[in-house]
């Protein structure tokens, strides 16, 4: 809906209250100007309304300015489409190193800081941390990201429905399965079409399989953090048989490009989901025996318990979601709250807690291996039969959609907009965009050598978020 | 507790056995390489990973080689923290201009003799980001590549082959796969 600035305003002034929930800010190329886009949603539901904006003379008013939580999307893009904010709180530049980086100061005797990165020991992403301490203690945590920006949204505009879900599933390759699911979802909204039932439930099957295999890799990953490689051994050996089911059953061991706009690219055999159903109850029942010693290891509860607290009213306040939210006291689930094939239909418990710090943050997703293998389950044992495509029309002029998945991280927004078969807009919201922000907050008071446990245990994308 | 739970899910090694190995790089690499450096590398490499801007997949399966079933130490290959320690400069993804900067000071900081690595299909060739005005492509594009990897991502299969097929050419025993020492 296009609306004027007034009403733009109250929309923000609604997140400030915390009557609504941010979901998206980006702006979209609209001859020489730019409009910009705003999706919110009312508190657990996923009926997303979006706003659009007219930026005169390349201003806007500020989000961030009332929301906090808006900062970064609205730095990114300020940078990608040469856009100003007016009032914002935070004119630097975010997507754009060109400049030099004014990092926020800590003040107080013996403060100093210490930059990591980009470059970390680890084989993980890159991005920059600046963390100003007083002796052991964190003080301020300041991320700097967008070293990974590959302009993949930009990327996308112009060009057909089937290359734009390609690079969808390579925003972050550890969540390829959701973000396809994502975009094909909001592509077949635009097109007024929906998936047959099989591949709605194969969707699913794949969904909760991503959500298995990320969730082993990284309950073992967290504990190495904190000192139990004993641990970290055995989930990436769970880890690596989710996805060597994975590539049994669907050709691809991170499943990537099997979903498509329309439904999946691939059958599942009789024969395949059979080994899929009997593969994981094995699995979980070794997972179970680990879960024993995670229980008992005093040493290892010893690190993650206080850690890395995020309280809830911050989680509420960012519209934390996942299990960074459903550790901090926010009861959301995309696949319960905005329901979607194949889980309109599907019963599972979503996991909640309030604690907030690393256990809770793993005691959620350790909850969850048993939902998912369930869900798998079930879904195989009902299996539709049926066509596993719907073919795509072409509607003519211009046609928007947009989607809401929950991915293993929390839930990922996908917005499309169409004009003749052609991606005109697209716009991907990872859920670790309220996680940086999080994680600096949840980190403060901390030890510096906790900062590992701490951010495996939120897991951010960096790729998710630099787009 | 711990015995039990040890006994039972190491019951019979989940470590697999080497990979076929094909010969994963011209032979005039290794006639290029000075004697010297080949004795002093034997055929163990140290490997500093280099995240060129990827989508993380490919580190997906870097991370996964370090697994039971593939434990890429036994073939001697290690990924190190720091570039001092490194022989291989490992590059994944599309090479952003953000990244670029940081490449530099890494292989920089490696000592001699050193060699890069390319994984997957966007530092191979820029992949689907080969065109991004905000990505310089090819990991070739801005830095001499010894060994390409391609794949989206590539299984740790084939990085496990085309990795001990480059250290079997490095210590002159091409097609010879080293001995794993579980
Ligand atoms: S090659 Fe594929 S998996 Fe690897 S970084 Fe590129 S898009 Fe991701």
């Amino acid at each position: 809906m296009t609306v004027a600035p007034p009403i733009w305003q109250q929309a923000a002034a609604a997140l400030a209250t915390g009557a609504a929930v941010f979901v998206a800010l980006w702006a979209e190329p609209a001859g020489d100007a730019a409009v910009v886009h705003l999706a919110t949603r009312p508190h657990g539901s996923g009926a997303i309304s979006v706003l659009s904006l007219a930026a005169e003379d390349g201003h806007f008013p500020s989000i961030a300015r009332h929301h906090p939580g808006a900062i970064l999307m609205e730095r990114a893009l300020c940078d990608l489409h040469g856009l100003a904010a007016d009032d914002t709180p935070d004119p630097r530049p975010w997507l754009d190193h060109r400049a030099a980086y004014d990092f926020k100061p800590a003040l107080g005797p013996g403060i100093h800081q210490i930059p990591v990165g980009p470059v970390h020991a680890g084989i993980i992403e890159p991005g920059h941390f600046r963390f100003s301490v007083n002796g052991e203690a964190v003080v301020r945590l300041e991320v700097r990201l967008g070293y990974t920006h590959k302009a993949t949204l930009g990327l996308m505009r112009g060009q057909t429905i089937e290359h734009a879900a390609r690079l969808a599933g390579r925003i972050s390759g550890d969540s390829t399965v959701a973000y396809a699911f994502a975009f094909a979802r909001a592509a077949e909204q635009a097109l007024g079409i929906a998936a047959p039932p099989r591949a709605a439930a194969l969707r699913g099957v794949m969904a909760e399989l991503e959500r298995l295999a990320n969730h082993f890799g990284d309950i073992g990953a967290i504990c190495n953090d904190g000192g139990f490689p004993l641990m970290h051994a055995l989930t990436a050996g769970l880890r690596e048989r989710v996805l060597r089911l994975s590539a049994a059953c669907f050709g691809h061991r991170l499943m990537m490009d099997i979903i498509i706009p329309g439904g999946v690219a691939r059958d599942l055999s009789a024969d395949n989901a059979a080994l899929l159903r009997a593969g994981l109850p094995d699995l979980l029942a070794q997972w179970r025996r680990l879960f024993e010693l995670y229980e008992k290891t005093a040493s290892l509860q010893d690190r993650v318990t206080t850690t890395g607290r995020l309280d809830p009213a911050i989680a509420r306040r960012l519209g934390c979601g996942g299990y960074v939210g459903r550790a901090s006291g926010q009861d959301f689930d995309a696949r319960r709250d905005a329901p979607y094939p194949p889980y309109d239909t599907a019963r599972f418990v979503v996991p909640g807690r309030t604690g907030g710090d690393v256990d809770a943050r793993l005691r959620i997703r350790m909850a969850e291996l048993d939902q998912s293998a369930a869900l798998i389950d079930n879904l195989l044992a009902a299996l539709p039969h049926g066509a596993l495509q719907t073919a795509l029309p072409t509607p003519a002029g211009s046609t928007t959609g947009h989607a809401l998945i929950e991915g293993f991280r929390g839930d990922i927004f996908a917005h499309v907009r169409l004009h003749d078969g052609v991606v005109v807009d697209a716009m991907l919201r990872d859920p670790s965009w309220f996680f940086w922000p999080a994680l600096e907050t949840a980190i403060a008071g901390n030890i510096v050598a906790d900062f590992p446990l701490c951010n495996k245990s939120f897991n951010p994308s960096y790729s998710g978020c630099d787009l | 507790m711990r015995r039990t739970l040890i006994e039972n899910l190491w019951r019979g090694r989940l470590t697999e056995p080497a990979p076929r190995i094909t010969p994963a790089e011209p032979a005039d690499l290794a006639a290029a390489l000075d004697r010297v450096a080949r004795r002093r590398l034997g055929r163990s490499l140290a490997i500093r990973a280099f995240d060129a801007g990827s989508c993380n997949g490919c580190e997906l399966e870097l991370i996964a080689l370090g697994n039971p079933f593939y434990d890429l130490e036994r073939f001697g290959l290690k990924f190190v923290a720091s570039p001092r320690h490194a022989d291989v400069l490992m590059i994944t993804g599309p090479m952003t201009r953000a990244m670029h900067a940081a490449l530099r000071l890494t292989h920089e900081a490696m000592p001699a003799p050193k060699f890069v690595i390319a994984i997957g299909d966007c530092a191979c060739t820029g992949g689907m980001f080969a065109a991004s005005p905000a990505c310089l492509g090819a990991a070739s594009q801005v830095i001499p590549v010894d060994l390409h990897i391609p794949g989206c991502p590539p299984d740790p299969v084939a990085i496990l082959q085309g990795l001990i097929g480059f250290a079997s050419n490095l210590s002159g025993t091409l097609n010879r796969a080293p001995v794993p020492s579980v």
